[in-house]
């Protein structure tokens, strides 16, 4: 990528933006612990937010909420514009097909190859040709940037690196309006997670993605996010282009994009 | 449609869509409609006609032919595969194919689709016969290795009880009193249900034969010796290799999966030591306690229904038992014991640490465990039926 942030398209988000996500006053917790209350987030079409948060604070219990695998106790959350408490079955079926999910650990099926789980949510909810199914998986492996050896391989085959592209072409599989990205760079090499962020940029620019990236890489977050949501104190404290998020005066704020190592990266990519 | 960035915003009802078409018209191919996986099928037969119209139709197969893509709704990477297949199709037949009108973002994903290779790696094809002899062979090549590995775990496993004996309080106690909790004393109240089961059942089915021979009694005989000769041992090592076989199994697989036999190995622990060793004194120590509770069990039942069923009364029962059974019949039982607990054991722990990364792998070892460890506690009962025959004990 030689543009490395596109502020002049994403960042000033229009008024009445379409949101894909819009979550209010969500209440989540765990018997007598509450995790978030009154917590509010939007995720615009088109974006990349990037998500952050301190260890413990709930990144990934908010991302499960979203994606319906938690119980919530008050609050909406509405995807594609549906209420998520109020839908049917089958259009529960349909945003679950038009979403895609890179967990952190990638869980990919251990059992199946990396072209046998790219081509598992083709294959269930499509009705294509094999031939068909076999070109598009070939496809969506050569985009995320694995050889196209890696197809038959098993996932305790691949290394952590690979483990993350093969998850993000299965992610990608059934061309999702959004991707929900849990540290899709955490264990990653400086130049595996640079190379992985322009991925997610270049993707997001040819198949029209959003995405949602849980992250704690400072450099994602200064060069490929357009938006950053900030979790503390059980709510969603911030939220804005880098430059809002630099200019905070709230202490975990100041300590996260003000810390030697975030000075660094700041440094670099101003 | 208008070059413009913006993916245009979707509509989940499909049956409103637009299905992907191609026609002919005015020297061009017009595709129209929405070419996403959606479609499926529809797709496909509209990316072949596509083809057939650009290679069959009145102009034949020479010179360009123009694919106009103003006129596509919504378009996927599904739909840019097919378009490129018919690209493809259409070039391999001779004409020259040229994409005219895409949008930006439609024209910016055909690039991409384009430049892919869309090949699959070459697979070699075999014939089923000449398979089939390697399965053959290769069962063959892995029963003498599992026969070779087993002879060196055992090995490893004394060298193990070697050091531990050497080095006494390094011994795991808390882990083996764990074990024998575990084997011995959760799956005592299951193996004395079917014990009793089973006991009762050979006493019913051996009064109803022998009452025939007026020789009721002798069921008494019948149930003594075969109970605690063979029954009581037989079945409590397979509700062992069923139940705490599959557990060594898994547990140990599971910690192979997450690498936490090597966390052992590089903090300078011996896993043998640390896992196997507890687990196979814990079966060693339990099976024949289990299995002299089993037998206890199923002389019970037999004797409950030697006396509800063919009025033999309990003094009756014991005094024929005491006349037709003696300690070496206890003893043949109890011997076999500890042996069997071993193979479980040895079994069980060969397949754990064997488990390779994937999940389909660890249920494949915990039934390979279960089965090989059933089958030979029988193989073994069946030696030892030899054996103590030729010794006449």
């Amino acid at each position: 990528m030689d543009e490395p942030r596109r502020i002049d398209e994403a960042a000033e988000p229009p008024p009445g933006r379409d949101a894909i996500i819009r979550v209010r006053g969500l209440e989540v917790g765990f018997g007598e612990k509450t995790i978030f209350k009154n917590l509010d987030l939007d995720v615009y079409r088109g974006e990349i937010l990037g998500f952050v948060g301190g260890s413990g604070t709930g990144k990934s219990v908010l991302t499960r909420a979203i994606l319906g695998l938690l119980p919530t106790r008050a609050g909406t959350i509405e995807v594609f514009g549906k209420d998520r408490a109020t839908i049917t079955a089958r259009e529960r079926r349909d945003i679950e097909t038009r979403w895609g999910v890179l967990f952190q650990n990638g869980a990919l099926f251990s059992g199946l190859t990396v072209k046998e789980n790219v081509q598992m949510p083709m294959r269930e909810h499509r009705h294509l040709s094999q031939a068909m199914m076999d070109d598009l998986a070939m496809l969506k492996i050569e985009m995320v940037g694995l050889r196209p050896d890696a197809a038959d391989k098993y996932p305790s085959e691949l290394s952590g690196g690979m483990i993350k592209r093969a998850a993000l072409a299965r992610a990608l599989a059934l061309d999702p309006d959004i991707v929900f990205l849990d540290e899709p760079t955490s264990g990653l090499d400086p130049i595996g997670a640079a190379d992985f962020d322009d991925l997610i940029a270049t993707l997001r620019d040819t198949l029209g993605l959003t995405v949602y990236m849980v992250t704690h890489d400072l450099d994602s977050l200064f060069s490929v996010c357009d938006r950053i949501a900030a979790l503390a104190e059980q709510r969603v404290i911030a939220e804005g282009p880098i430059e809002t998020m630099l200019a905070s005066d709230h202490p975990w704020l100041r300590s996260y994009f003000h810390g030697k190592r975030a000075r660094a990266v700041a440094n670099e990519s101003a | 449609m208008a070059a413009t960035d913006a993916p245009e915003a979707r509509s989940p009802d499909e049956g409103t869509r637009p299905a992907p078409q191609a026609d002919a018209a005015r020297g061009a191919l017009a595709l129209s409609g929405d070419w996403t996986s959606e479609f499926g099928d529809t797709l496909e037969r509209a990316a072949r006609s596509l083809t057939e119209g650009a290679t069959g139709g009145e102009a034949g197969a020479k010179g360009p032919v123009v694919l106009d893509l103003s006129g596509i709704g919504r378009l996927d990477t599904a739909g840019a595969v097919a378009i490129e297949r018919a690209r493809r199709a259409i070039t391999a037949r001779g004409a020259e194919p040229r994409i005219e009108g895409a949008s930006r973002p439609h024209a910016r994903l055909l690039d991409e689709v384009s430049q892919a290779g869309l090949e699959l790696p070459e697979h070699t094809r075999t014939s089923p016969f000449v398979d089939f002899l390697v399965d053959v062979g290769r069962v063959m090549v892995d029963a003498g290795r599992d026969l070779v590995s087993g002879i060196v775990f055992l090995g490893e496993v004394v060298a193990a009880l070697g050091r531990v004996a050497m080095r006494p309080w390094r011994f795991r106690g808390t882990s083996l009193v764990n074990q024998i909790d575990q084997i011995a004393l959760r799956g005592l109240p299951i193996i004395l249900l079917i014990s009793f089961v089973v006991g009762a059942i050979i006493a019913q089915q051996g009064i109803f034969q022998l009452l025939q021979f007026g020789a009721a009694t002798f069921a008494v005989d019948l149930i003594g010796i075969l109970v605690l000769r063979e029954l009581g041992v037989l079945l409590s090592a397979i509700m062992v290799a069923g139940r705490s076989g599959s557990a060594f199994t898994a547990e140990i697989g599971a910690m192979k999966m997450r690498e936490e036999i090597d966390a052992l190995r590089v903090m300078g622990l011996d896993p043998i030591e640390v896992l196997v060793v507890p687990r196979i004194l814990g079966l060693v120590i339990s099976l024949p306690l289990l299995a002299f509770c089993a037998s206890m069990s199923a002389i019970l039942g037999g004797g409950l229904v030697a006396w509800a069923y063919g009025g033999v009364s309990p003094d009756v029962f014991v005094a024929r038992l005491r006349e037709a059974i003696d300690l070496s019949t206890f003893m043949v039982g109890m011997i076999k014991a500890p042996f069997m607990a071993v193979m479980i054991g040895v079994i069980a722990c060969i397949e754990g640490l064997a488990v390779k990364g994937s999940a389909e792998s660890l249920g494949q070892h915990v039934t390979a465990s279960v089965v090989k460890a059933i089958f030979m506690v029988i193989v073994l009962d069946g030696v030892f039926a030899m054996f103590f025959a030729a010794l006449d004990f």
